[in-house]
């Protein structure tokens, strides 16, 4: 499935926080967007799940989805937000509930994507039992029991210390290896787009517009950290924030 | 000039009340001795105070003669049925003034202009409307626990995450699914809370609606001692009541911590 977003424009109040934004998203392919924070990044993701409406413009998908899919856009977020009250399979199970797949049925999916993010002996842990790390596999684990089409992911390694970030992007890539995935990938860390992006939008400071689209086209198995070309690359997206990011921190926050 | 190594003073702690077993039944055993001893020193006159063994001894024959029962039932069947209505259509309403942004426009007004009416005021309109009987009592207990419950099941509802919502909405969950399965028992905890202060209200309109008119209950007994300045009777019914306030408070608390156990 493919998403295009057109002439998206959106505003809170007297506040204009998207203006004209044109994206495309082909399937199997992930876009990361990056931007200064306060940009309207989230927002954006918000209407791209179809959790918000904006004031003008459209995001239009196209093609099927998977046939075993029951959530076609799926969200991963930056705080988790797990149920604290339900176990590592209960949360999983929480999704799938509703589209009756309960039992045994139920189990075999949990039991997959717990394997697939590593997760198989934490099957009855409660959330708060998990380090950060762990709490955000499980997320990831959830958003794969429902087999979406399209993953849409808010900072999802922001609240997580530098080697689990490490750890958590490495098994990410390995996710997109196994089955491809089409997705879009909100962070303000530009190391981590450069790693996931196939293509990286980079917003301007609020209100956000495309400032830019730049594709990488280095097949991301072959992307390590360090990698000189990735560098350069990260230099050039780091040129382009750098006067949105100092503009933006010099803002009044509500001017 | 060699500075001497010193360390570095704390400051930290406190702020922190942990519990101490042992130390409310310590003060408590402390207050009752002092009392003994002054009663029995004379420097407290028996009309006072009467003697903490004479309580005790009054209870005891209360309970051998099988009256203390005769008292206990009634009013227990009063705090259950009338606080199980009142906490039950208060969990009820709270929730829905949680979710529905008319419910909550229109009834707010209302229950913050029943709230502070005292509802003992009401039991002469209670009786009218419900009989001198148990209606009343039921009427008045539950009216009374009613109130705080919904405001506190409103304001636990408003308190629930909202990130957990909008990501069950994003899994595309019916909305029957996110009431019950999210926003229930994320506001259990305010709740549960809530259900304490219901709870001592309608202990305190038990008792109060028990004086005004009832043969049996813990009411009526501390009624008819208080009119003989019998203290000894009336400090056996302070007694039980103050002990039905402590097992409600801890079966509360178990309540809290079985139902509340992915907390910690
Ligand atoms: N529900 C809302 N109501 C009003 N203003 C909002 C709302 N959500 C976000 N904003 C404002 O819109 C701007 C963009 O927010 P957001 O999309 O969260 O930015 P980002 O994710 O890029 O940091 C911010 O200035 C924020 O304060
Ligand atoms: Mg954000």
């Amino acid at each position: 499935m493919e998403l295009t977003v057109e002439k998206l424009t959106h505003r809170y109040g007297d506040v204009p926080v998207l203006q004209d934004i044109n994206l495309h998203i082909p399937a199997g392919e992930i876009l990361c967007v990056i931007g200064p924070s306060g940009c309207g990044k989230s927002t954006l993701l918000r209407m791209l799940g179809g959790l918000e409406r904006p004031d003008a413009g459209q995001v239009l998908q196209r093609g099927s989805a998977p046939a075993d899919c029951l959530n076609p856009l799926t969200f991963v977020f930056q705080d988790f937000a797990l149920l604290p009250w339900r176990s590592v399979g209960g949360n999983i199970s929480l999704v799938l509930e509703d589209h009756g797949i309960r039992g045994q049925a139920a189990d075999t999916i949990i039991c997959d994507v717990l394997a697939r993010t590593k997760l198989g002996d934490f099957r009855d842990a409660l959330p708060r039992q998990l380090s950060g790390g762990m709490k955000q596999r499980v997320a990831i684990a959830r958003a794969l029991a429902v087999n979406p089409a399209v993953m849409l992911l808010d900072e999802p390694l922001s609240a997580l210390d530098a080697q689990t970030r490490e750890l958590l992007m490495e098994d990410l890539i390995a996710l997109w290896q196994r089955q491809p995935f089409t997705a879009v990938y909100v962070t303000h860390n530009l190391a981590e787009a450069v790693r996931l992006g196939h293509r990286i939008a980079v917003l301007s400071r609020r209100p956000g517009q495309v400032r830019e689209v730049i594709e990488v086209d280095i097949p991301l198995s072959d992307r390590a950290p360090g990698d000189p070309h990735l560098e350069d690359l990260q230099s050039r997206l780091w040129q382009i924030m750098k006067d949105e990011a100092m503009a933006a921190d010099q803002e009044l926050l509500d001017a | 000039m060699p500075e001497t190594a010193r360390p570095v003073p704390f400051r930290g702690g406190g702020f922190r009340p942990v519990s101490k077993r042992g130390a409310g039944v310590v003060v408590f055993v402390l207050l009752l001795a002092v009392i003994e001893w002054g009663t029995r020193a004379g420097w407290i006159s028996s009309l006072t105070l009467p003697r903490p063994s004479d309580v005790a001894a009054t209870l005891v024959d209360l309970a051998r003669s099988g009256l203390l029962w005769t008292h206990l039932a009634p009013s227990l069947t009063r705090l259950l049925v009338g606080s199980l209505l009142g906490v039950t259509a208060g969990i009820g309403v709270g929730i829905l003034i949680g979710l529905f942004s008319y419910v909550r426009a229109g009834l707010i007004p209302l229950v913050a202009a029943l709230f502070p009416i005292p509802k003992i005021a009401l039991l002469p309109l209670f009786v009218i409307w419900f009989g001198i009987d148990e209606g009343s009592k039921y009427a008045l207990i539950a009216l009374g626990t009613f109130t705080p419950t919904v405001v506190a099941t409103y304001g636990a509802v408003d308190n629930v995450d909202r990130t957990l919502v909008r990501m069950g909405q994003s899994f595309g969950l019916r909305w029957l699914s996110i009431v019950r399965k999210i926003v229930l028992p994320g506001a259990l905890p305010g709740i549960l809370s809530g259900l304490r202060v219901s709870i001592a209200i309608g202990i305190i309109l038990l008792v109060a609606a028990e004086m005004l008119g009832a043969e049996y209950g813990i009411g009526a007994y501390i009624l008819q001692a208080g009119s003989l300045y019998d203290l000894e009777r009336l400090f056996a019914g302070v007694v039980i009541l103050s002990s039905l306030g402590v097992v409600t408070s801890w079966a509360i608390g178990r309540l809290e911590n079985w139902l509340l156990r992915w907390r910690s």
